[in-house]
């Protein structure tokens, strides 16, 4: 595996299947009574979330503290970014604190990755979300849901199974990394959506694009609803939101063509009565908190598998060393 | 087994199949005597061989008390304190019987016992899990050069050796023979225990 986790397209089929039979054995832990292992003890893991966030970085949190390492949270309200401090000093701040290792969410796309590519930081990066680029914990969580549900067993992948990604694709970092993942798993994926919350260049993306979702329900294995980003949105992209969910929301009369043993996602939050309605989202076949409970068993693999073992030659938390280097210049 | 190098010895075998069957009958009486009938002895493998000695020691216990005797199998990898030296490994599986470990009398059970590390490591993860009544410790060979104050209660066979030398223990479950062969240590001889010690190793 690689040092950082940017982008779930980093990921080859062995590793995403290493991440999820190791979270699998990690889920286990919380059945018991110390929910604690001591491996990643006396690392620090810095979670710096530019964007507001509950799900994810309360989810990072915990799977670093079963795993005994130090955290600290550094969120951009209320620190010195708020005061005009740039990404390059924050990181170098954080570097010369001794982190290692950062889980970053940013509101620009890539931010993730010119830390990781930086020598600004010698840790590990994880990307927890970077504007509308990736999330690959996110599309992790979501493989190991579907692969407990659609194809349960250690070493199993997802061959042949048929998903459907539905809502905002346009917006959405979850979409991109699981297109990644779910490809490299085997899995077909069929994006569906109004053409305009579609992406430019979309027919080069390993997967299908349809416009109408009651054609492809009867035949999926999994579907996951996205949720509209309104927040992100500079332009109307459809006519009404009553139009909207109409079209392109999930509802029960819409679950009932679904397959038996489908499942409905969701990789939230959710937002009842728009993309699904409040009878789907209570149905036992929504998977929506077993989503955020296996959240953190896989985001406790992939920091054990980054973390737990030797710090390669060129990550060694040797900190005085580059922080002034002519190349570190933005 | 790659060709060992022109130096080391090539392994010979200490115990051949029988004489590992006859250790396990013997160590699954003398857990019986000693537990007082084996009433509350839960067996706990440590992976990967220790499962395979735990099971087959059920089995014996099973045959000997009559009783199903509660097995477990034990991954040490997180608590390991040489975690830092190599990559992150895969994991193996951790199931602890139902009827958990509270107030039982554990018996780990292991293949080599070396440095007395990979036990430490696994009394640590049991503190997580549980508290026992008492834990004891049946391992096949205990080969010496102990690094930490831990020593076995049922021992297959004492095998004196050399830190320059290798012990490797073969199981028909995974090697498909049952054998403890004792050599110079050469590259595909090295037990986890062994490569962990390395850097100390003279040489």
């Amino acid at each position: 595996m690689k040092r950082h986790l940017v982008s779930a397209a980093d990921l080859s089929r062995d590793d995403a299947l290493l991440i999820l039979d190791t979270a699998e054995e990690l889920a286990q832990l919380s059945g018991r009574a110390v929910k604690k292992l001591p491996t990643l003890r006396g690392r620090t893991v810095v979670n710096l979330f530019f964007e507001d966030s509950t799900r994810t970085k309360t989810s990072f949190e915990v799977a670093e503290k079963r795993l005994s390492a130090d955290v600290i949270n550094f969120s951009a309200k209320g620190s010195s970014v708020s005061k005009g401090e740039s990404l390059k000093d924050t990181a170098l701040t954080l570097q010369a604190m001794g982190a290692d290792a950062v889980v970053i969410r940013h509101h620009a796309s890539g931010a993730a990755a010119r830390l990781a590519g930086s020598d600004w930081l010698h840790g590990s990066v994880i990307n927890a979300g970077d504007g509308t680029h990736e999330h690959p914990t996110q599309a992790l969580l979501d493989a190991f849901t579907m692969r407990r549900h659609l194809n349960p067993g250690l070493g199993r992948d997802l061959a042949g199974r048929k998903i459907a990604i539905v809502g905002d694709i346009l917006h959405s970092r979850v979409a991109r990394s699981n297109v990644h993942l779910l490809t490299t798993l085997g899995a077909e994926v069929t994006f569906v959506a109004p053409p305009t919350l579609l992406p430019i260049g979309i027919d080069t993306w390993p997967c299908q694009v349809s416009y109408d979702l009651d054609a492809v329900l009867p035949k999926v294995d999994a579907v996951m609803m996205l949720r509209v980003q309104r927040e992100r949105m500079n332009a109307a992209f459809f006519p009404t939101e009553r139009e909207y969910s109409r079209r392109y929301g999930l509802d029960g009369l819409r679950l009932a063509t679904m397959p038996e043993h489908a499942i409905v996602m969701h990789p939230g939050p959710m937002v009842r009565g728009m993309e699904i309605t409040a009878d789907v989202a209570d149905s036992p076949r929504c998977t929506v908190v077993e989503q955020v409970a296996n959240g953190v068993s896989v985001r406790m693999a992939v920091l054990y598998l980054l973390l737990g073992g030797a710090v390669f030659a060129d990550g060694s938390a040797d900190s005085a060393r580059t922080t002034d280097t002519p190349e570190a210049a933005q | 087994m790659t060709t060992p190098s022109s130096a080391p010895r090539a392994p010979h075998q200490v115990l051949d199949a029988t004489d590992v069957a006859r250790v396990v009958t013997r160590i699954a009486h003398e857990i019986v005597e000693r537990a007082k009938g084996a009433e509350d002895v839960v067996l706990l493998g440590i992976h990967t061989r220790g499962v395979h000695l735990a099971r087959r020691l059920r089995a014996k216990l099973t045959q000997i008390t009559g009783r199903e005797i509660p097995f477990g199998t034990l991954d040490i990898t997180m608590y390991r304190d040489d975690l830092r030296l190599k990559p992150a490994r895969a994991l193996e599986h951790t199931e602890i019987p139902a009827d958990g470990i509270d107030g039982k009398l554990v018996i780990l059970v292991d293949d080599v016992l070396f440095s007395g590390r990979t036990i430490r490591a696994a009394l640590d993860a049991l503190g997580d899990i549980g508290r026992p009544r008492a834990v004891q410790l049946a391992v096949l060979v205990d080969r010496g050069h102990r690094e930490l104050p831990i020593r076995a209660d049922y021992v297959g066979k004492n095998l004196p050796t050399s830190l320059r030398e290798a012990v490797q223990v073969q199981l028909s479950e995974t090697d498909g023979r049952d054998a403890v062969l004792l050599g110079d240590r050469d590259y595909a001889a090295r037990s986890s225990q062994a490569l962990a010690a390395d850097p100390q190793l003279p040489e």
